[in-house]
């Protein structure tokens, strides 16, 4: 069966601060980022679905040793969607030298990122923000 | 599946080497095939662990130049990419198919040359055990998973991070004391907790003495079936059990504090092996950072979830302890040639159990267990060993 939801849509729409993922027909989990089958019951019966964008702060970190090609300091978490799912971003709007355990628990809206790629990325790489609402 | 054992070891010094990959595997395998009594045309197969000689070195097909350079090129020679725990992996399958009758005698083991990629490359290398549409773009680095790994413990346990950092201090400090005993050690040098709290930070709260350094090295293991090691050595190091075991990318793991690939491998290997964690006498496993050390002697069950932070601050991991964690130095100290590593941990473990580890050694040792770790938590690889 064809691939429903595949990289390339999800970050086009991404593109445009829209979280796609998919929803399960059989058990009601929301697979996301995307995958052929779902996570949660591995059924291939999935629709795909645009996400509210909004999560919470799971844990974080501040990168100040970056890989080739990205400039330090960034802040890099793990939030909980509302849907379920934890997905990986860029926690922006926060000045990396003043991060402390406060950003754990903290609300995030979604957005997106570009990064222009390099020559192991096939491309351009859009990255998940999510910016913390007070 | 029949009896299996491991005859003879080799590792070259890790650390900073001019050697190839194929050079550094090539000096481990003819003293590890030395050991074990054989000469190279009685190596039926090669399982070779190592992840990234294309960017080292440009080159591919490294298992079957390795096996041209000891003189055996007409044998099935593959190469193991299992991220960090590349060695163990490959190591695993080679007990897998000596203990299915396929093969008498078998050269498994890794190699690497981290180092001649530089940090900045390196890391980028390194990140590509990540998602790469999904966490990539994010600049994530290995470290960084770890980081996460370290604040989700403080957060989820009501741990100040003031005092999961001094525990964590530990670690490195016991590994490198452990190191200096280690001849082949990357870093033979003691260190304090205040050298770490000196050292730059590289992924909040790791500093650079809570991480692992990038290493050259090679590790190299003969295994053979138990009638033949009987034949080969007074001191066959028996396979007890062995368990293995992926997951999904970081973030659809949740609590990465709990490394649900690392539970379920090491229930293999003590299903198989038909112990439990209270068995165990010595363990050699990931310290790939001081909290992965901690959040590891949890996982494998020498310590309940939130205190292996307080076995390291009582001591009970150290050579003399209630159960020593990484005698060897552990990639802290011992050094991190990632190929290798896994290798690097069989050849502990099996000169602890035969009684050959010196100012290390650690005294009556009958059972031990290596525990490799790689990528996005998403690799691990499990041994359990008796004599
Ligand atoms: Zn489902």
């Amino acid at each position: 069966m064809e691939y429903k939801l595949t990289a390339k849509m999800f970050a086009e729409a991404l593109k445009e601060n829209r979280l796609l993922g998919l929803k399960c027909n059989r058990c009601g989990a929301y697979t996301v980022p995307p995958k052929k089958v779902c996570l949660e019951c591995a059924s291939e019966d999935l629709e795909v679905v645009e996400l509210s964008g909004w999560g919470q702060i799971q844990t974080f970190t501040v990168i100040q040793v970056p890989p080739e090609g990205f400039e330090a300091p960034y802040i890099v978490g793990m939030a909980e969607l509302d849907e379920g799912p934890w997905l990986m971003g860029n926690i922006v709007g926060v000045d990396p030298d003043e991060a402390t355990m406060d950003l754990i628990g903290k609300r995030v809206k979604l957005g997106h990122k570009i990064h222009p790629g390099d020559k192991f990325s096939a491309g351009e790489m859009v990255a998940v923000t999510f910016s913390p609402q007070t | 599946m029949r009896e299996v054992a491991v005859v003879g070891v080799g590792m070259t010094q890790f650390g900073p080497s001019e050697k190839t990959n194929v050079e550094l595997f090539s000096e481990a395998a003819m003293d590890a095939i030395a050991e074990s009594n054989l000469e190279p045309k009685d190596v039926q197969a090669l399982f070779l662990g190592n992840v990234f000689c294309g960017f080292e070195e440009g080159q591919v097909t490294l298992s079957a130049f390795a096996a041209a350079d000891i003189g055996v090129p007409y044998i099935p020679t593959t190469r193991f990419e299992g991220a960090c725990a590349s060695g163990s992996v490959a190591i695993r399958d080679a007990y897998m198919w000596v203990a299915s009758g396929a093969y008498d005698i078998v050269l498994a083991g890794g190699t690497e040359k981290a180092l001649a990629m530089g940090t900045a490359y390196a890391t980028r290398t390194f990140a590509m055990g990540s998602d790469s549409r999904y966490e990539a773009p994010t600049g994530i680095t290995f470290p960084g998973i770890f980081a996460m790994m370290a604040h989700l413990y403080a957060k989820k346990y009501g741990i100040p991070l003031e005092q999961l950092k001094e525990q964590m201090a530990m670690v490195a400090v016991k590994n490198h004391h452990n190191g200096t005993f280690h001849p082949k050690a990357h870093f033979r040098k003691e260190i304090t907790i205040q050298d770490v709290y000196k050292s730059i930070m590289v992924a909040d709260p790791l500093q650079l003495y809570d991480c692992c350094p990038f290493s050259d090295g090679a590790a190299a293991i003969i295994i053979a079936s138990a009638e033949k090691a009987k034949k080969l050595t007074d001191k066959p190091v028996y396979f007890a059990g062995a368990g293995q075991c992926s997951a999904p990318p970081l973030p659809n793991q949740k609590d990465i504090t709990l490394v649900k690939a690392r539970q379920a491998s090491a229930k293999q290997a003590y299903d198989m092996a038909g112990l439990s964690p209270n068995d165990i006498d010595i363990c050699e496993l990931h310290d790939c950072f001081t909290i992965a050390e901690i959040v590891a002697t949890e996982n494998l069950g020498f310590f309940d979830h939130g205190e292996g932070c307080k076995g390291v601050e009582r001591g009970e991991t150290q050579i003399g302890g209630r159960i020593p964690i990484n005698p060897s130095g552990g990639l802290k100290a011992r050094g991190h040639p990632i190929g290798a590593t896994g290798a690097a941990q069989v050849y502990e473990i099996a000169k602890q159990l035969r009684g050959e580890c010196g100012e290390r050694q650690v005294e009556g040792a009958k059972t031990g267990m290596t525990d490799t770790l790689g990528a996005d938590l998403c690799m691990v690889c499990n041994m359990i060993f008796r004599i």
